[in-house]
């Protein structure tokens, strides 16, 4: 069974979403809060393709025989890259001081989409770092509510962490233990949620800035050209 | 012969990083120069910007002076281009954004420890207002172009000029386009 992606033809199983199916074929949707490992969240519609002229996530929407599916088309790169820059101006995204700076998937999402602005007005909020764990550091600054932290926090690692808390545009991540700090709570380094951020907001202490420049993760390819 | 472009470039809250950069394009100075003349910019201390083609803004907009040098940019420059992280989206000096101004001035000049005896905050005349918040340049004037970067790279000023002054439109590929 198959169906056309961007005018190829991509083979599926049935129960397959469009997104594992592209996957699985090598094919690029952008996309931040998906992840293979995890159950899909819906919710940052990177990945929103037109599946016979109607629009979708990728991410939940199930691939069917003979569907007809836009992707990497003028409009829908256009609308990623609006839905990129509220992403930028909504948080405190300074790329030159962070650590995840080229290994990081919304910036390498940002370049594969040609992002050259923020074109809105920053809001440049007010959002304090919690360094309280001796292995791991969270700087809420970078957060963009993708929830994979939550999915692997509570699912494969068994502990609950975090959660997002509040609603609309006072939505923020949350860590579950009655101080609020990550110190006292259960999660370790080792943990899936430790290295799941696809942002730098959940670094390992000590490390930042030991891969040189030019030999990070998207240095050497467009994420587009990469596993995914 | 075809008459030159004419290009400004200014560094308003940078660090004159992007200018270095720009000088970092090493001998295609030579090129560049054969292709374009400089008007006001810190490569020949020209003080009044005149009728250009082409505005190179460095950094973000941090006081009132760096308000009217860009609205001065904006007035005179056919197109006016962002250059570097700062001018696109406040950089490094927009991290004091999420601060009160006054605590910031009253802790660089008035409680840290060390400060000599009767230090006070700055307030000469001929000093520029700070503003609240740093912002990037397109919060303030229309901005035609962007080169991102920390600084953007000499293969990327150039490749940018050189598309631009060609007539093309600036394109940065993979390694080009990058925001630190």
């Amino acid at each position: 069974m198959s169906f056309l992606l961007d005018g190829e033809e991509v083979p599926f199983i049935p129960g397959q979403t469009i997104m594992e199916a592209a996957r699985a074929a090598g094919k690029y949707i952008p996309h931040l809060c998906w992840d293979h490992e995890f159950a899909p969240h819906g919710s940052c519609k990177l990945c929103t393709v037109k599946v016979d002229g109607r629009f979708g996530a990728a991410c939940t929407v199930a691939a069917h025989e003979g569907m007809n599916v836009d992707n990497r088309s003028a409009e829908l790169d256009d609308k990623r890259r609006t839905l990129l820059q509220m992403l930028f101006v909504e948080g405190n995204h300074f790329c030159p001081s962070c650590e995840k700076s080229g290994d990081c998937k919304l910036q390498a999402t940002a370049y594969e989409l040609k992002m050259m602005s923020p074109h809105f007005d920053h809001f440049f909020p007010d959002r304090p770092v919690d360094a309280s764990h001796p292995e791991l550091l969270l700087d809420f600054n970078r957060c963009i509510l993708c929830e994979l932290c939550v999915r692997a926090s509570r699912d494969t690692d068994g502990k609950n962490v975090f959660a997002l808390s509040g609603r609309g545009i006072k939505t923020h991540l949350i860590v579950n233990s009655p101080s609020g700090r990550l110190a006292d709570t259960d999660m370790a380094a080792t943990d899936r949620a430790a290295s799941v951020c696809p942002v730098g907001v959940i670094l390992r202490k000590r490390r930042g800035f030991k891969v040189a420049i030019g030999n990070r993760t998207y240095d050497k390819a467009p994420i587009s050209e990469q596993p995914q | 012969m075809k008459s030159k472009v004419k290009i400004a470039t200014t560094s308003l809250a940078g660090c004159f990083g992007c200018h270095m950069s720009l000088l970092d394009i090493d001998l295609r100075l030579l090129d560049l120069v054969q292709l374009v003349d400089f008007d006001r910019s810190p490569i020949n201390d020209i003080k009044r910007v005149g009728a250009c083609d082409v505005g190179l803004i460095e950094g973000g907009v941090c006081n009132a002076e760096n308000i009217e040098i860009l609205r001065d940019y904006r007035k005179h420059c056919k197109i006016l281009v962002a250059v570097g992280a700062c001018a696109v989206n406040g950089g490094l000096p927009a991290q004091r954004n999420h601060l009160d101004l006054r605590d910031i001035l009253e802790e660089v000049y008035q409680t840290s420890p060390g400060l000599a005896p009767g230090s006070a905050i700055p307030n000469d005349p001929e000093l520029p207002l700070p503003l609240n918040k740093v912002h990037p340049i397109h919060e303030i004037v229309r901005v035609d172009y962007f080169v991102p970067g920390c600084p953007p790279p000499a293969d990327a000023l150039w490749k940018f000029l050189t598309d631009l002054i060609a007539g093309r439109t600036p394109v940065l590929g993979h390694g080009l386009l990058h925001y630190d």
